[in-house]
């Protein structure tokens, strides 16, 4: 485990995205329009998380924490502001683009975990390879090592279903990171889990943090936000001033 | 995402619904085969006709006498009259006259009882020449054919059908044995091969005599001289037509007729039977392909509704495989090729169905049909592009889901 953990640490630290923040937003707005009624959902964000950051984003429902994970998530763009993954301008991509994109730069970790109920695990991981193009042998070989890194090296064949609740998200978390993408975020990722599964969720994210991988949690649940190393709070579109940094002690 | 991937991916969604997958195939599954029975019966009687024409033999003229009137003015349809004669049959066999003609064969039929021992059995006998044999393409199974010796003595010998000849001795080696024809004995000196029937007769059901000894001994009536008809056999198929005039015009100029609208004959060819043969059958066709035309569309629709539905069931995993780096053109090929995995389905066990269909039908509607490779594998490929052209508005409203909606639906 420990060999396999260290191969990922090597290959996650592409070197051409090695200087400046991985997520640089500036003056970002969204407006939502439907009919007649505007909604702003953000109101002019500023944010940058460097590489190997740990960052909780806390906010009640309806605060534009959503918006704000789509955002950085390449699932939604911008109304005016700007956006920055890995040094790269993701403002005016099409939407084939920011497929790439996310594909490339982004492993995603749902609340609902998302794992396709038909597919065995290692299958389920192997997705966004299929995307990327990696050929057959080399995506199993790497959904199994990813698998292996999540703890299910006996859970290959398993199907979503004959899975526990935090087995499943620990299937979700090594899809996210079989592609070794830039930045994992993470959507209330314990917000479907038990207190047990929950932990063990937390737990992988903290050794991942340890491994230098860039973490974006988005949460409501303060106990799951003080994991991370920083809390960004949002609150009506806005990030709330003199955002707190986490205590190193604080942590279990 | 590339090919196999995608078609691993289409099948899989297509078989985790079996159940629902064929039914929505059916519509398209009814009509491939429709199609498939469509063009083999087209085929078939095709082949049913040209095996009728040369049965009949091929390059085959049929000269009819015109219609007959009695005292009181009721005239009796084309074939009642007694305009034909021996004379005319000779003067076609002139290689003068009539050079594109090759062979001519009068006959003068009529309905009798033949008796053999305790049996008897009505069937056409009919009085004709030597030549009658090569014009009527047939041959004998036993024994000979009448000749001109046969012919010059009105001798008292028969040539029997295959069929006739079972019915009267229940066996074919009959040659040698005698049959009682309107009282008359007659020696069976031959069996004709087994040639099948025409639209309107039996042609293994014939008892053939000498020409001369049913005018004299059988068909008495109207005249020794008569004929019922006389067939012409053209040098070949090219010169079909060149007969046909020259036998118009010799027998114009012997009956002393000058306006061809006023001929007291008719002169057929094998292509008013093809001709007949194909209107029976085109009616059949029509309905054939209406039903085929329907069931594709009905199935091409039922195709893109389960599709739709199919979309939205699987909105979320739409939704994670944008978020995982699906572009766009991956969710519509994907969602295109289910619906074409889906057409391809229907094609094929259509194809089964209808080839199935091809193999037991022709039992009971009794023509023949013919399976084409062809039209099966255009079929096929038509059954796919149904699939494919009912796919693309489905697949289309799936590759436009925006990931964030579609991960959102529950």
């Amino acid at each position: 485990m420990a060999e396999r953990a260290s191969d990922l640490v090597v290959s996650s630290t592409a070197p051409e995205h090695a200087s400046g923040p991985v997520i640089q937003l500036s003056a970002a707005r969204k407006l939502y329009r439907s009919g007649t009624i505007e909604f702003e959902a953000l109101r002019g964000v500023d944010l940058a998380i460097t590489e190997g950051e740990y960052v909780a984003i806390m906010g009640p429902s309806g605060s534009g924490k959503s918006t704000l994970m789509n955002v950085l998530g390449c699932l939604d763009t911008l109304t005016s502001g700007s956006y920055r993954l890995a040094g790269d301008d993701v403002d005016d991509l099409d939407e084939a683009e920011l497929a790439a994109i996310r594909n490339e730069r982004i492993g995603f970790v749902f609340q609902q975990f998302n794992l396709l109920p038909s597919l065995p695990a290692w299958r389920n991981v192997e997705l966004p390879l299929i995307y990327g193009r990696v050929p057959a042998a080399e995506r199993r070989e790497r959904a199994q090592r990813a698998l292996d890194r999540v703890g299910l090296a006996d859970r290959y064949d398993n199907r979503p279903g004959e899975l526990s609740g935090g087995q499943q998200q620990r299937v979700a978390v090594a899809r996210a990171l079989v592609g070794e993408p830039t930045l994992i975020l993470a959507d209330e990722p314990t917000g479907n889990l038990d207190s047990v599964s929950t932990e063990d969720v937390l737990g992988l994210f903290d050794e991942l943090h340890e491994l230098g991988r860039t973490i974006v949690l988005i949460t409501h649940e303060s106990e799951v936000a003080e994991r991370a190393r920083r809390v960004v709070r949002v609150r009506d579109g806005l990030l709330l001033p003199g955002h707190a940094e986490m205590a190193e002690e604080v942590r279990a | 995402m590339n090919w196999t991937e995608t078609l691993h991916t289409s099948w899989a969604a297509v078989r985790s619904h079996s159940l629902r997958s064929l039914l929505t195939v059916l519509g398209i599954l009814i009509g491939i085969a429709a199609v498939i029975l469509t063009v083999g019966l087209g085929l078939g009687t095709q082949k049913d006709v040209s095996s009728q024409i040369s049965s009949l033999g091929s390059n085959l003229l049929i000269v009819s006498p015109g219609s007959s009137t009695d005292s009181s003015g009721l005239r009796g349809g084309f074939g009642t009259g007694a305009t034909l004669t021996t004379a005319d049959a000779e003067a076609l066999g002139s290689s003068v006259n009539a050079p594109d003609i090759a062979g001519v064969a009068a006959e003068k039929s009529t309905s009798l009882s033949l008796e053999a021992g305790d049996a008897n059995w009505t069937t056409t006998v009919t009085g004709t020449t030597p030549s009658w044999l090569d014009v009527r393409s047939r041959e004998l199974l036993a024994g000979e054919f009448i000749d001109d010796d046969d012919q010059v003595s009105a001798a008292s010998v028969v040539v029997l059908g295959s069929e006739t000849a079972t019915e009267l001795f229940g066996t074919t080696n009959v040659v040698g044995r005698s049959v009682t024809v309107d009282g008359r004995s007659f020696e069976v000196i031959g069996v004709l091969a087994s040639a099948g029937s025409d639209s309107s007769s039996n042609l293994d059901d014939v008892a053939i005599v000498p020409l001369s000894t049913a005018a004299s001994q059988l068909v008495g009536g109207a005249g020794g001289d008569t004929v019922s008809t006389i067939y012409l056999k053209a040098a070949s198929d090219d010169q079909l037509s060149a007969a046909y005039q020259e036998a118009q015009s010799v027998l114009l100029n012997l009956h002393g007729i000058s306006n061809s609208d006023s001929a007291d004959f008719t002169i057929s060819s094998q292509d008013a039977l093809v001709d007949t043969a194909t209107s029976i059958y085109r009616t059949l066709t029509v309905l054939l392909t209406g039903i085929a035309a329907l069931s594709l569309l009905v199935g091409g629709i039922g195709v893109m509704n389960i599709m739709l539905v199919s979309v939205t069931e699987r909105t979320r995993e739409i939704g994670l495989r944008k978020a995982l780096g699906a572009p766009p053109w991956a969710i519509r090929r994907q969602f295109l090729v289910e619906a074409a995995i889906l057409g391809l389905s229907g094609g094929l066990l259509g194809a089964v169905l209808g080839i199935g269909a091809a193999f037991a039908l022709p039992g009971v509607i009794g023509s023949s049909i013919v399976v084409s490779p062809a039209a099966v594998g255009l079929s096929i490929a038509v059954a796919i592009g149904i699939g494919l052209v009912f796919g693309v508005y489905p697949a289309t409203r799936a590759a436009r889901l925006a990931p964030i909606d579609a991960l959102r639906s529950e």
